[in-house]
């Protein structure tokens, strides 16, 4: 059996743990990669995890934390799945950062995702550094971290992993399975292969298979992390060195992808940053090459770079269409779960017309689809952000699906 | 029916939304094609139990309708009916839309190819106002029911009841009922009792409801 952390996990309702002083943020960012400070779930060596590459993986853990109540029927449960350097910290001050969890603005009491109807769980994806099993994690075959040891994983993996997660809470069917960018894959992922475990799916600003364009902008940040010689093959955990730089060029790379050229504009211009004039030289002249400078620094404090290499690769391989012989449309043959879609305007990293083969795929297939392209000039980002559209959206979807699942409105505060 | 909806519309269902829910079989599938802000789907839903689907072009529209609990997507009934299988629903409705599309003929082709049924309803272009408009000022006619100017309609396709019918012949269709409204939204007569060119002259909008004829696709 599946054996809960016991110390650290802390029962849903509990208040969210403070944020650590700034001079101990690196140390935790390894803390949390081996013991987290949300809940976790460890699943023994002899219940080893199937992976898509042929090989398994076990004992391993998924750190995971949950907000809302579990109702008597286990019918109220929505998971949301996380993007690339997301984490489990969806709705609570992350333990690392100090910041508001991520999808704050969607996730929470009276929210479009209401935390008050609903019980919302989110994962640390397989491969991930936030105290799921992942490259920073120790191998219980070498005593010491994986490091380039760990399997090459895809995204179905990680719903594979999610999958045993839900079934050590005793839920037979997800209401809801929600998320954006690679959370979105995931999304799909679960409504291909396990579509009798949702009701309904929500992926947004997402794509069925990872474009030539998305695949090159990845390599260049996995060569960044690579050409840094403080990698050292992936071996830079046992030599306790970080490579900092590759990691943060390779961030500051993706970085540009998750805006649009409008909002770098609006934002930055061409302003120069904490000076009158050019000074000739290399240094940050420009706002926007201080504020990714910035960004790449201080994801490094937060992320592994192992993880980065393994999680791009994921997002690389993915190809919903792939897994059933090139034809979408069979990937959701005969599915009884509602999906809705959605895209935003100014995205140019999953574009509306990615989200869009997705709609016309389910079409094929008559499933129940609704599908709203929102005009934002916030590019890829915008499914994070305050966009009044897109709550609009979620909650008129869950509100009507929930209804005919027979799930009780949250009850009125006043 | 558990779905009941707070913001619903709180105006008065359309006639011709009336008719065409009178005639959808109550538990149907239903795709309406240029849903607009949802008002016949929810209609349907509300009234007819129905597996209510809606396509619409414009964005804010499309937000509306979802943000309202309707299954509706973006997309645009000349590009996007082709993704649909062969009877995919019981009746693929294109409600006042046929005159905007760009091949009026292939969407009505495909309308009919996805539904078992097609429901269209479109504003007849041989109303005798309009005749009259046009006779007398020898210009586009612009009425209370076809307010746009001819440079920025959104209407490519008018046509009147007759060339419909021509239509509907064109692509093996057969008509199992047709039903036009006067300017007060009265029902006029069946066919039996008034000819094609009366309905052609009086009838201010009208609702054809189609099928294939079986024999030939």
């Amino acid at each position: 059996m599946a054996s809960e952390s016991t110390e650290l996990s802390r029962s849903a309702t509990s208040p969210p743990p403070t944020a650590p002083s700034p001079e101990t943020v690196k140390r935790t960012a390894l803390e949390e990669a081996l013991s987290p400070a949300s809940l976790s779930v460890t699943f023994p060596a002899s219940e080893p995890l199937e992976l898509d590459c042929g090989k398994s993986i076990g004992p391993f853990t998924v750190a995971y934390d949950t907000a809302g109540t579990l109702n008597a029927a286990k019918s109220n449960a929505i998971l949301v799945c996380h993007a690339l350097t997301g984490d489990q910290y969806f709705a609570r001050i992350h333990p690392v950062t100090g910041k508001p969890g991520w999808w704050e603005t969607m996730v929470g009491p009276g929210k479009p995702i209401d935390t008050d109807r609903f019980f919302v769980i989110c994962a640390n994806i397989l491969g991930g550094c936030m105290g799921s099993t992942g490259p920073v994690s120790i191998n219980p075959a070498t005593g010491t971290h994986y490091g380039l040891d760990f399997p090459v994983i895809t995204i179905r993996d990680m719903v594979r992993a999610q999958v045993r997660l839900i079934d050590h809470l005793g839920i037979d069917q997800l209401f809801a399975v929600a998320g954006g960018s690679m959370g979105g894959m995931q999304v799909l992922e679960w409504a291909a292969h396990f579509g009798d475990r949702l009701h309904c799916a929500i992926p947004i600003a997402t794509a069925a298979w990872h474009s030539a364009q998305n695949i090159a902008f990845h390599e260049v940040g996995r060569q960044a992390v690579m050409a840094d010689p403080e990698w050292t093959e992936g071996r830079y955990l046992f030599k306790e060195r970080v490579p900092r730089r590759g990691l943060a060029v390779a961030r500051m790379a993706a970085h540009i992808t998750y805006l649009s050229e409008a909002a770098l504009h609006a934002k930055f211009g061409r302003n120069l940053q904490d000076r009158d004039a050019r000074t000739f030289s290399f240094n940050a002249d420009f706002q926007v090459e201080s504020y990714l400078r910035h960004q790449g620094s201080t994801f490094v404090d937060r992320f592994d770079a192992n993880s980065y290499l393994y999680i791009t690769r994921a997002m690389d391989y993915f190809d919903l269409a792939g897994e059933f012989d090139g034809v979408l449309a069979n990937a959701f043959r005969g599915t009884k779960v509602r999906f809705c879609v959605v895209s935003f305007t100014s995205d140019w990293l999953y574009p509306t017309h990615e989200n869009r083969k997705i709609v016309q795929a389910l079409n094929a297939v008559a499933a129940n689809v609704s599908f709203v392209e929102i005009e934002s000039d916030k590019g890829h980002d915008a499914f994070l952000l305050d966009e009044p559209v897109l709550f609009k959206t979620v909650t008129g979807f869950i509100n009507s699906a929930a209804a005919r699942h027979g799930i009780a409105p949250a009850r009125s505060a006043a | 029916m558990l779905a009941r909806h707070e913001d619903r519309t709180t105006a008065p269902p359309r006639v011709d939304h009336l008719l065409i829910a009178g005639l959808v079989k109550p538990g149907a599938r239903v795709l309406d094609v240029g849903c607009g802000d949802g008002a016949l789907l929810q209609l349907l839903a509300d009234r007819k139990d129905v597996d209510a689907r809606g396509v619409e072009i414009d964005r804010d529209r499309v937000n509306a309708c979802v943000a309202r609990g309707l299954s509706v997507i973006q997309g645009d009934a000349d590009q996007d009916l082709d993704a649909y299988p062969d009877d995919a629903f019981d009746y693929a409705i294109l409600s006042l839309t046929i005159q905007a599309t760009r091949n009026p003929k292939k969407v009505l082709s495909n309308l009919l190819r996805i539904g078992r049924h097609a429901i269209v309803s479109f504003p007849n272009f041989g109303h005798w106002k309009v005749r009259a408009k046009f006779f007398a000022s020898g210009r586009m006619p612009v009425t209370e029911h076809l307010p746009d100017t001819w440079y920025d309609t959104p209407n490519a396709h008018l046509c009147t009841i007759k060339d419909f019918a021509d239509l509907c012949r064109l692509v093996d269709a057969k008509v199992e009922r047709a039903v036009a409204f006067n300017t007060s939204g009265q029902q006029l007569g069946t066919w039996v009792r008034l000819p094609l060119t009366i309905h052609n002259l009086l009838g201010e909008k009208a609702v054809f409801l189609l099928s294939r004829n079986s024999a030939r696709r």
